[in-house]
């Protein structure tokens, strides 16, 4: 029971990892390799609010998701547009902006390193212990793991439940067919990827309360959003949450039940066995 | 005023500020190189043990007037910085582009013990003397002998490991704790070599080691640990972490409400922040290194280090990488620019540095802090090779 509860909170958390790419790559069909530069940027938002304004890290949500969503909506419109409008295919438009975006987590740690310094950030916010069924579990990744289903929620809903979310799917679908009923393609695009900038942002608030960054660690996140993405399969919401727990619970059990340092090469099991078996991902499409 | 005149006087102004700043320094400073990480795994440590102590170091010899040489001159310093990224290649880049293309003077001794170990030939074959700070090994001797250049400050694996276990051991000799340890170390060569070599000594000392366990380098999650730790009933608990776990330990064991009357974490016990973050619920945690928060030197550093980089020095390889810069000073005041001879005058000198007299027995300083521990919000040194002003060990009290 241990185990299922720890599995699960730490799906969670990688769910909250995950979640941005996979708005970002399933829609706007870009790899974005600075993903965790975001997650850390604003990670390093609530660490400012809480030292230095002594207030609840959750503050930060108020400027660091409006910002994250305006510089990534800014990040498409002028950095990723050109290299749609010049991709001839979609693994063209793939190798450019894995290119660019890696370039562009380059920039974003050289720009942290200067703003915030190196060191590691670290402070303790809701480190309680939180009893289910007798056993302590930690507050804050409780609080996490609310908020990651709260996202998800939100997400899947917009997604599966309103106009502008069909549109969305739409677009993930068949970029060239949504436009032809007449989709304001780049119009969804943008959207989605500055969406899920902001989506990684809110997980960065979140993490900190229970992770030590520093300037550099971006690169993390980044690996472990990629193996989700992938396993849940492109553009799937569904796909990247599942994908996330099957990961927390698999690292979780392996790490109680046979030996902490298997946990990696659990995961990574995992990965090379969806790729085997299921190369689109648990919920992808196979591509015709 | 228009735009061009604007353009002129701004030139002007540059040339006449350059060739100003030619004829007012006589003597170019001394170039001193440094490379260590800004970016990658090791840069949240060397952002706080490496890079603020060059910035106080270079600081407190300009303000003076620049070190004093052997004519009775004097020369400011000027450093010259480079990101390694955590990568022992661009170290070794690094330091041959500081010898060849900048024409540095000396370099600095990188950050870490693999980095250091990395560099070494390098140092050694471009003859510039590499005094490290904070590298730990047991292969001393051997890399002593091999590279003329190296200087040790920091110790040894082996001796580190043994005084935790001899601080323990006092602790059980003294009936405060029971006899069995629970141990996890990160899967890394440091965790590695740390563990291999404290199993025997623990073994040795008396110990019953009832949870053994690794972690990958990066695991988000160290519940499953924590908990496994706790089921095992120790009496301390131990563990061979870097940063960032050992603040995810400390948290995690917090939150089990594991209680131990030992608790030890490696590096990153020393840092403010972990004090910081923690409070007072870390009173009587041990950890690697110490200082003597006594000495008047030590108070002089610390004050002066909060001064100049604005921020706080750890309890541990700071006043030590501090101490290592000492040491290159006097040794260029002592004999000048030439290396070969600053490579000798350290082997056979005495230093006065904020750490105490220093003095290289075999390239290496064999007095030094092992074990240090939280006692009333700041970390003191316990256990040392020899050194002055350890403070006696208290149980820990509860979270």
């Amino acid at each position: 029971m241990d185990i299922l509860i720890t599995g699960v909170l730490l799906g969670a958390t990688y769910a909250l990892i995950a979640m941005g790419l996979t708005l970002q790559y399933g829609v706007a069909r870009i790899m974005n390799l600075a993903n965790g530069e975001m997650l850390v940027a604003g990670a390093f938002g609530a660490f400012w609010v809480f030292t230095a304004q002594k207030t609840s890290p959750f503050a930060a949500a108020l400027f660091v998701v409006p910002a994250a969503f305006l510089l990534n909506w800014l990040i498409y419109r002028f950095l990723m547009r050109p290299l749609v409008r010049r991709a001839k295919n979609r693994g063209m438009l793939e190798v450019d902006t894995i290119l660019a975006t890696f370039g562009l987590s380059f920039v974003f740690v050289g720009l942290m390193l200067l703003v915030f310094g190196g060191e590691f950030f670290t402070y303790s916010y809701l480190a309680e212990p939180f009893r289910i069924l007798g056993s302590p579990f930690g507050l804050n990744r409780l609080v996490a793991s609310a908020t990651a289903v709260v996202i998800c929620g939100a997400l899947y809903w917009g997604i599966h439940g309103t106009r502008a979310g069909m549109a969305v799917r739409a677009v993930a679908v068949d970029p060239t067919a949504a436009g032809l009923v007449a989709i304001d393609v780049p119009k969804a695009s943008a959207f989605a990827f500055a969406l899920g900038g902001a989506v990684t942002a809110t997980g960065g608030i979140v993490l900190s309360t229970f992770l030590t960054m520093d300037a550099s660690i971006g690169v993390v996140f980044t690996m472990k959003a990629l193996i989700i993405v992938i396993m849940g399969g492109v553009g799937d919401v569904r796909g990247a949450i599942i994908a996330s727990l099957i990961l927390g619970l698999a690292e979780t059990a392996v790490a109680s039940l046979l030996d902490p340092g298997l946990t990696l090469a659990a995961a990574y099991l995992l990965f090379v066995l969806v790729l085997l078996f299921r190369p689109e991902g648990l919920f992808g499409r196979r591509q015709s | 005023m228009n735009r061009r005149s604007v353009f002129a006087l701004a030139v002007a102004a540059a040339l006449s500020g350059a060739l100003a700043a030619g004829t007012a320094s006589a003597q170019a400073p001394i170039k001193i190189g440094a490379v260590a990480p800004k970016t990658g795994p090791l840069a949240g440590g060397a952002a706080i043990t490496h890079w603020p102590n060059i910035q106080l170091w270079a600081h407190q010899v300009n303000e003076r007037g620049g070190l004093r040489m052997k004519d009775g001159s004097r020369r400011k310093v000027e450093i010259i910085e480079y990101d390694d990224r955590t990568n022992p290649g661009e170290t070794i880049k690094a330091v041959e582009r500081l010898a060849e293309q900048d024409k540095a003077d000396f370099i600095i001794a990188p950050y870490s013990t693999g980095l250091n170990v990395a560099a070494a030939p390098v140092y050694a074959k471009l003859g510039y003397p590499q005094i490290t700070a904070t590298s730990i090994t047991d292969k001393i001797p051997e890399l002593t002998q091999r590279y003329p250049s190296i200087f040790f400050a920091l110790g040894a694996t082996t001796t580190l490991a043994g005084s935790v276990a001899d601080v323990l051991a006092k602790m059980k000799a003294e009936g405060k704790i029971g006899n069995k340890i629970a141990m996890v170390n990160v899967a890394d060569a440091f965790g590695i070599e740390l563990a291999e070599v404290s199993r025997p000594v623990f073994k040795k000392a008396g110990f019953e080691i009832v949870f053994d366990r690794s972690y990958p380098l990066g695991t988000q999650d160290l519940s499953p640990i924590v908990k496994g730790a706790k089921a095992a009933n120790p009496d301390a608990f131990v563990a061979w972490s870097y940063p960032p776990d050992t603040f995810a330990l400390t948290e995690q064991a917090k939150i089990e409400g594991l209680n131990v009357k030992a608790f030890y974490t490696a590096v990153a016990t020393a840092f403010p922040a972990y004090g910081g973050k923690f409070g007072k619920s870390i009173e009587g945690h041990l950890g690697a290194g110490g200082i003597n928060l006594d000495s008047p030197e030590i108070k002089a550093y610390m004050a002066a280090h909060q001064k100049v980089t604005g921020k706080p020095a750890d309890f541990w390889a700071s006043p030590v990488t501090y101490a290592s810069l000492q040491v290159l000073e006097q040794s260029i005041e002592a004999v000048g620019l030439d290396r070969k001879a600053v490579i000798e005058h350290i082997k056979k000198g005495t230093f006065q540095t904020v750490m105490g007299p220093w003095k290289f027995n075999n390239q290496s300083i064999d007095k030094y802090w092992t074990v240090g521990q939280w006692q009333n919000g700041q970390f003191h040194g316990v256990a040392s090779t020899g050194l002055p002003g350890a403070k006696p060990v208290i149980v820990k009290s509860g979270w």
